[in-house]
């Protein structure tokens, strides 16, 4: 009676019916009560047994012999990946914590999708806290009909579902250094992260409002504090820009733009803009900051490339990689990703001798356009140093080019769009080094 | 007789099988929701914050470099040092004639095509912890003092929606426009 009593306060004095043959709440949560009493019950009966007649002599670790834990609303890894996170590049430091860029450690991961957790942040003021009842999108300027578009109502278009990868046009950076620095690939690397993002073709919302004649670029702007904005050539907008909402299943995470960001397939992730507030169709790009004096590429003779949009052919080998050791000779798996702002990846090639020599790897997701790709080859190691390259080409025929072909086109300070070979040295002890070849 | 009655029923089923056929074949033709609001031209006026080098949609208002160091001084030299020689954050002038040297030095002096993106991004962006805090003649006037510490514009030279989009900047045609490649 108690036990009944109790389950009437859990559900807050309402009267439950039970027609036959079905199971109430009531009925199910006392009948739960139970068989953990049974439980209990046989735990005591056990006691009393000889020791090795019962199942306490057999192999099996602690954990196979207490209840796991209770289920979790939401999931987290376990805790011994809790050294798997992602690598900080704060350029002003604690005067603005939230300007810069979290990498991905792409040297832990494996496959071709990045765990949201993970994924690649590049904020220029923060992540904001964005309230979806509250936020909406604006599109104007050379349009028919000026609208506003609530989340409410955004979630209800019809939706598209696609894999692309997000590289920030920064990535790689740090392989720009004089010396190779020494550390985990993803840490150099690692502004790459490729999801399944969901959400409405931005074609359908320009359709809706009408372009006008004239208009051949849109502005697009966050709603961070930094106010985010790049121009967006039309073409583009047009083609395979989608508005997007989900991410890997999930609405998207705050770091990637919740509730709602523009995303651009295979351009710089920095045109991707997140926690989209607004889109303005203009005849010509506003020329905003970020397509002035940052995102343009330098070149020797003073000049600069700008709306340098599409992310090169690249890869880069995650496993083995710098800071790594392999314990001792032997097999290995050489693991890595690659990928290409211009389409699909044709061919990566991989040598285990400093470029003297290439062999192709086998591929996984070449299938998909401007979308990570996984690349494998099998190798045994001889104990001997050797270093370690990875070459891509795309379906444009675009090749990976060396470091130093790369660095000779641009100016000194140039940090942008760097596609260059990445060389991992294996020495003679094991240990795998960044240089520079 | 149970052999007649057996036909007309699969008759039926048939008929009923291929209309349901036709149903799924043949959806509400699938028009975008359009669930958009229009919206009137005030309240985007509201919204938009963006300037092109055009300068439409710059604010009334003005101000000059000798009104703007008080604001510098006050909401921008912490980070950007004094006279916007940068640390920790950017540098804000010098570096004229260094692009194509083996020390570039990239300031909205030396580097920057357009006043107007000098306007747009203190007003969008800056004080960093503070964005959209600065009234419109403070926008005017700080960037009129980071022009003048450029040596783009005099001292008392006043910044407003006409003559800041007629500031010519010395890397103006310094960008290719890969756009059009």
């Amino acid at each position: 009676m108690n036990r009944i009593d109790r389950t009437k306060r859990t559900l807050m004095g309402r009267s439950v019916s039970e027609p036959n043959g079905t199971i109430g709440r009531r009925t199910f949560l006392a009948r739960s009560a139970g068989i953990a009493g049974a439980a209990v019950a046989g735990v005591a009966a056990s006691a009393g047994l000889a020791p090795g007649a019962n199942a306490q002599g057999l192999a099996g670790h602690p954990w196979e012999r207490v209840y796991g834990a209770a289920f979790a609303g939401y999931g987290q890894p376990s805790r011994f990946e809790l050294p798997v996170v992602r690598h900080f590049l704060r350029p002003y430091g604690d005067l603005a914590p939230g300007s810069g860029a979290a990498l991905t450690p792409i040297e832990s991961l494996e496959g071709i999708i990045t765990p949201s957790s993970l994924h690649n942040v590049r904020n220029h003021s923060g992540t904001p806290d964005i309230d979806p009842k509250q936020h909406q999108l604006l599109l104007h300027g050379l349009v028919a009909r000026p609208l506003t578009f609530s989340m409410e109502s955004l979630w209800r278009y019809p939706m598209t579902t696609r894999t692309y990868f997000i590289e920030c046009a920064g990535n790689s950076l740090r392989n720009l250094a004089p010396k190779p620095l020494q550390l985990p690939a993803g840490a150099i690397h690692g502004n790459i992260s490729c999801s399944e993002w969901t959400g409405v073709p931005l074609r359908m919302l320009l359709e809706e409002a009408g372009l006008q004649p004239q208009a051949k670029w849109l502005l697009a702007e966050g709603a961070d504090s930094a106010h985010m904005s790049r121009s967006i050539p039309l073409d583009k907008a047009l083609d395979d820009t989608m508005i997007a909402l989900y991410q890997n299943g999930e609405r998207l995470r705050p770091e990637q733009g919740y509730p709602v960001r523009l995303l651009l397939p295979g351009w710089e992730g920095n045109t991707s803009v997140k926690w989209l507030r607004s889109l303005k169709a203009t005849e010509g790009p506003t020329h905003t900051k970020d397509e002035t004096s940052k995102y343009t590429d330098p070149l020797p003779d003073g000049r600069a490339l700008q709306f340098t949009f599409e992310m090169g052919v690249k890869s880069v080998i995650t496993r083995p990689s710098s800071t790594m050791t392999l314990p001792r000779p032997g097999f290995y798996e050489i693991s890595g990703i690659a990928w290409s702002g211009a389409g699909r990846i044709r061919r990566v090639e991989v040598s285990t001798d400093g470029g003297a020599n290439w062999v192709e790897a086998a591929l996984t997701g070449a299938e998909r356009a401007k979308c990570l790709v996984r690349f494998r080859l099998p190798w045994e190691w001889t104990g001997q140093a050797v270093v370690l390259l990875s070459r891509a080409t795309d379906e444009k025929g675009h090749v990976q080019p060396p470091r130093k072909e790369w660095i000779a086109q641009y100016a000194p300070d140039a940090r942008f769009h760097n596609n260059s070979i990445v060389s991992w040295a294996v020495n003679a002890d094991g240990s795998v080094k960044n240089v520079y070849i | 007789m149970s052999t007649s009655k057996r036909i007309p029923v699969a008759a039926i089923v048939m008929a009923t099988a291929a209309a349901l056929a036709a149903c799924a074949v043949q959806p509400p033709a699938a028009k975008p929701p359009a669930l958009g609001t229009a919206v009137s031209a005030e309240e985007v006026a509201r919204w938009d914050i963006s300037i092109p080098p055009s300068g439409a949609g710059l604010p009334r208002g003005g101000g000059t470099a000798r009104q703007g160091l008080q604001v510098y001084e006050q909401k921008c030299l912490a980070c950007h040092g004094a006279k916007g020689a940068g640390k920790p954050a950017d540098p804000l002038a010098g570096g004229v004639g260094s692009l194509a040297s083996k020390t570039p030095l990239r300031t909205v002096g030396s580097y920057w095509p357009y006043a107007t993106t000098l306007f747009d991004y203190v007003r969008r962006a800056m004080p960093i912890a503070n964005p959209l805090s600065l009234s419109d003649d403070e926008v005017y006037a700080v960037s009129a003092y980071v022009l003048f510490l450029n040596g783009i514009v005099g001292e008392d030279a006043q910044m407003n929606a006409q003559t800041l989009p007629q500031v010519k900047m010395p890397n103006r045609d310094g960008f290719v426009d890969m756009s059009r490649r």
